[in-house]
């Protein structure tokens, strides 16, 4: 069972809502992926079109959990007044909070990161900050008040994967109590299958889904893969060798030669 | 009087935001409005006056990641 700030969910998958083909094919994959979570934003709104609500009608049809974030915001201001204006719109107080440092990467500016989290806290928020693995961070945004930390796999669309697993697992298990939820980055199923096998607690993803050429059948394979990797995490797997060991008996073997 | 409604240059005939929104057809529409960058809660437009060459930023839900 995930636990994020008091509130329970089955589902360890946490999806993105942003460039799928169409909305029959996001409402499709998020019913496959069976995530209970959804991120959402928030953008400028053209009067005669009013597309923003027709997404956020089906969103509420879904009756899911939203996340919004407050993706593209460079400074603290943005992301504060965006944070603000989204718990207005979404009617919640779970904010993923996005600070970016540099476009390239899109990799987060961890300074601003922390001193919007401390004011968003103190204004009543539940900051889920999207962050990088350096354990002086985490540790600043625990202090700042986050009860969960969202870890970049990778750069955000990259779909490279876990690209420092030493780092990722260093946090682990510098931070046995704290839900960790591997955010951006994830490519594959294998990706995710990954994080939840060194024991994350939960996986953020989007364009994984999204981007594929069949996105509803790759949501469920999503959330097969971190079902797979929970039950391996659980069950304690063996640890890795240099040398081989053989697995079946030496003992009783026939003498041939 | 002369503002920027999400970056474009808008003329607005009564400079009360609830108003303005009304007037650029967000009535009952689910939006939140920030005017030179700090936020205006629901419950302030009636009140908020705006002021000549004011930004005006209406943002409405939208897919995200």
């Amino acid at each position: 069972m995930l636990e994020l700030y008091g509130e329970t969910f089955n589902n360890r998958l946490l999806l993105g809502s942003a460039q799928y083909p169409s909305p029959a094919i996001l409402t499709q994959a998020i019913k496959a992926s069976e995530s209970q979570i959804v991120t959402v934003s928030l953008r400028r709104e053209s009067g005669g079109e009013l597309a923003g609500q027709a997404f956020w009608k089906i969103i509420q049809q879904l009756n899911l959990k939203v996340l919004p974030n407050t993706a593209g915001c460079y400074t603290v201001k943005e992301a504060v007044t965006t944070a603000h204006m989204a718990r207005e719109v979404f009617n919640t107080d779970w904010i993923k909070l996005e600070v970016i440092g540099e476009e390239d990467t899109l990799q987060p500016n961890v300074f601003e990161l922390v001193e919007a989290a401390k004011i968003l806290v103190d204004d009543g928020f539940k900051v889920f900050p999207y962050t990088t693995d350096d354990l002086i961070v985490a540790e600043k945004l625990l202090q700042a008040g986050c009860e969960v930390l969202m870890p970049w796999g990778a750069p955000i669309g990259s779909g490279r994967g876990l690209n420092n697993p030493y780092a990722l697992k260093t946090m682990r298990a510098h931070f046995p109590d704290t839900p960790l939820i591997v955010d951006a980055g994830i490519g594959l199923p294998s990706h995710a299958a990954q994080a939840m096998e060194m024991g994350f607690d939960a996986v953020l993803l989007n364009t994984a889904v999204a981007g594929a050429g069949d996105p509803i059948a790759m949501a469920r394979a999503f959330s097969l893969a971190i079902e797979a990797g929970i039950l391996a995490f659980d069950a304690d797997p063996i640890d890795a060798r240099d040398m081989a060991t053989p697995s079946t008996p030496v003992m009783g073997k026939a003498f041939l030669s | 009087m002369k503002i920027y409604v999400n970056g474009i240059e808008t003329l607005i005939e009564n400079n009360a935001l609830d108003a303005v929104l009304a007037q650029l057809g967000y009535q009952d529409v689910t939006i939140a409005t920030a005017i030179n960058g700090d936020f205006v809660p629901l419950s302030q437009r009636k009140n908020c006056r705006m002021q000549d060459s004011d930004k005006l930023e209406i943002l409405a839900p939208m897919q995200g990641g």
